[in-house]
């Protein structure tokens, strides 16, 4: 895994895998939680979940937008409706469903896509959610969510169970460096400061957070410091932690393994608009689908490396 | 264009070429669907060897061409070895599948790779794209036939439905569906995760003509595509059954194909396959 690497951070679990064991592990003492799948819990890893409670699991077959319905069929019942497949086909599939049977009657449905991102690799761009956090935040009332490793996938998986409401979550298929441990906390709207550093910010999520440390220390060797902020939630976005961020540091850089059309920098973008404006960088996938390759291959062919957060920083530090 | 055998002997050589290379490129590759490609390589051969699908390898766009639409994308590594064995692209390319650069991506890509119609991977929408083929073609005039290929899996997508709905009640006999009924998908068999019988009574309800066939009998299917082009005002269906991972034993007889869903064959499973196959 290239993300990381020179700052030697320890290469854990991915993302996909925490969530299925944490939602397995919440499912002993949540009994109102069910599963409903579309012929790929061993890709999201709701596997885990259907193996202990078969009787709460409905895996519907490949039809995404049918297993967004019955889900929030099951919601309507007082379930807590946990429904999952790739990013991009309960997304993008179940779109209509997730806004008129989902977002409209705020139903308790939770949605986790898993592949998110270009890192999936080899599969290619049919298969990669590039687009999965601009649709959920399309979603009027969604909660939006996106943890960088496996501990805040466990976290934020227990979060959004025991949280009313729908929410949405995007999981990764690679194991991922870890960034967390067991005791750190999360609190669902409230970004993690991760570095401080009064020269500039850097705000990230999912993958990309670990390579805002890399970046954050590559910076500092060129006597840049960087602040790092992990949005772990992307709505409710954490407002305060950005207006602190352009006051305290000057300018503000984002990272996202996603498309930087409806993404998380534009998200930061307008809240840095409306509060206190400041240079900004944005590093994310710009207006195009990427190919099949190696994962690392991938990533630098596209611009989503520690290096090109660097390159971003740099810029638009000159023109604080 | 040239008119293509049906020399059931030339053909089953052909087939055992189709699935070593399929084996050697996804084992290289270290990825990819084997399995959900064996299962078509009868079914894919009569189309372009045999002289059924009209078509120009050094003409991709030709407009009369046959549209051939793979809507289980994940089968491109057959997809791919027929079409660089007809000559659309040379066939050392097959090696370079799914590494970076190569227009051989994952699943078909329609701007990268000549002969591929329509860039797949998401299920449930090829033969809704081949009513609008269908539909453009009686629209100009051109009298140009289209294909597209269905997994058993992927024909619970609603979508799917919804085009066969529309192909019915637009009359279009220019129109084939080719269901691969190999009985398993992602998770489990079919039977299990979501039944889809009674596949001939469903089909011919939505206003199809179905033909049952074994999948793997080139002379059935050659029949099959036959008969297909003699109904006339009405799409047809062509339900084949098949085997998941045809003609390598290794995943035939795993009586979990979810093992080998989207699973290549290691280098050791493969040498063993190649000599199965040769
Ligand atoms: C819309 C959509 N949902 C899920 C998937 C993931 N997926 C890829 S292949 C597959 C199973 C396909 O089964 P089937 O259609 O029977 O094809 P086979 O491999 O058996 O030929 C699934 C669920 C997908 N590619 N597209
Ligand atoms: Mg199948």
């Amino acid at each position: 895994m290239i993300i990381g690497a020179r700052l030697g951070l320890p290469v854990g679990k991915a993302t996909r895998n925490a969530f299925g064991e944490a939602l397995r592990d919440l499912g002993r003492s949540h009994p109102e939680i069910v599963v409903v799948d579309g012929d790929v819990h061993n890709s999201t890893r709701t596997g885990y979940f259907a193996k202990e409670f078969p009787d709460r699991f409905f895996n519907v077959g490949i039809a995404e937008s049918n297993m967004v319905g019955v889900a929030a069929g099951l919601a309507a019942n007082g379930k807590t409706a946990v429904v999952s497949s790739f990013a991009c086909f309960i997304m993008c599939n179940g779109f209509d469903q997730l806004r008129m049977s989902v977002a409209f009657p705020q139903q308790n449905v939770k949605v986790v896509g898993s592949h998110a991102g270009i890192s999936i690799g080899e599969d290619g761009p049919s298969q990669m959610g590039i687009e999965d956090v601009a649709l959920a935040l399309a979603l009027p009332g969604f909660t939006v969510l996106c943890p960088a490793d496996e501990h805040a996938a466990r976290a934020l998986t227990r979060l959004m169970i025991e949280t009313s409401g729908p929410a949405y979550m995007r999981t990764g298929r690679l194991d991922v460096p870890i960034i967390y441990n067991e005791e750190s906390e999360f609190t669902l709207g409230r970004a993690n400061r991760l570095r401080d550093g009064n020269d500039l910010t850097i705000i990230a999520s999912g993958l990309m957070v670990a390579a805002a440390l890399e970046a954050a220390h590559l910076l500092a060797e060129e006597g840049i410091e960087a602040r790092v902020l992990d949005m772990h939630t992307i709505r409710p976005l954490d407002a305060e932690a950005i207006e602190a961020a352009a006051r305290e540091t000057g300018c503000i850089v984002t990272a996202e393994e996603h498309l930087l059309a409806g993404g998380l920098g534009q998200q930061v973008a307008a809240v840095v608009a409306d509060t206190w404006p400041v240079p900004m960088g944005f590093v994310g996938l710009d207006n195009q689908f990427a190919t099949s390759g190696a994962p690392d291959a991938l990533l630098v062919r596209y611009g989503l490396t520690a290096d090109d957060i660097v390159r971003v920083a740099k810029r638009a530090f000159g023109r604080r | 264009m040239e008119e293509g055998t049906r020399d059931l002997g030339k053909l089953s050589q052909l087939a055992g070429h189709m699935r070593r290379t399929i084996v050697e490129i996804t084992t290289k590759a270290g990825s990819g669907h084997p399995s959900t490609s064996l299962s078509m390589v009868e079914l894919l051969l009569p189309l372009y060897f045999g002289g059924v699908l009209r078509h120009d390898p050094l003409n991709p766009r030709w407009p009369d061409r046959d549209r051939f639409i793979l809507s289980k994308g994940h089968g491109a590594p057959a997809l791919y070895t027929v079409l660089a064995m007809r000559g659309y692209f040379p066939e050392a390319d097959l090696s370079t599948l799914r590494v970076i650069g190569s227009a051989l991506e994952g699943h078909p890509n329609m701007l990268r790779v000549p002969g591929v119609e329509a860039s797949t991977g998401s299920l449930g929408q090829g033969l809704s794209l081949g009513v609008g083929h269908a539909l453009a073609g009686r629209l100009d005039g051109r009298d140009y036939r289209t294909y597209v290929t269905v997994g058993d899996g992927e024909s619970q997508e609603g979508q799917v439905w919804e085009a066969a709905m529309a192909a019915s009640k637009f009359g279009l006999g220019n129109l084939v569906c080719i269901l691969d009924h190999n009985e398993y998908q992602q998770t489990g068999a079919v039977r299990g995760v979501m039944p889809i019988e009674p596949v001939n009574d469903r089909w011919s309800a939505f206003g199809w003509h179905v033909i049952e066939i074994d999948g793997h009998d080139l002379g059935a299917v050659f029949a099959a595509y036959d008969e297909a082009r003699t109904i006339k005002g009405q799409p047809t269906l062509i339900h084949a059954h098949t085997v998941k991972g045809k003609g390598v034993r290794a995943i035939e007889q795993d009586e979990k194909q979810s093992h080998y869903h989207g699973v290549p064959l290691s280098p050791d499973e493969a040498r063993v396959a190649l000599e199965e196959l040769a």
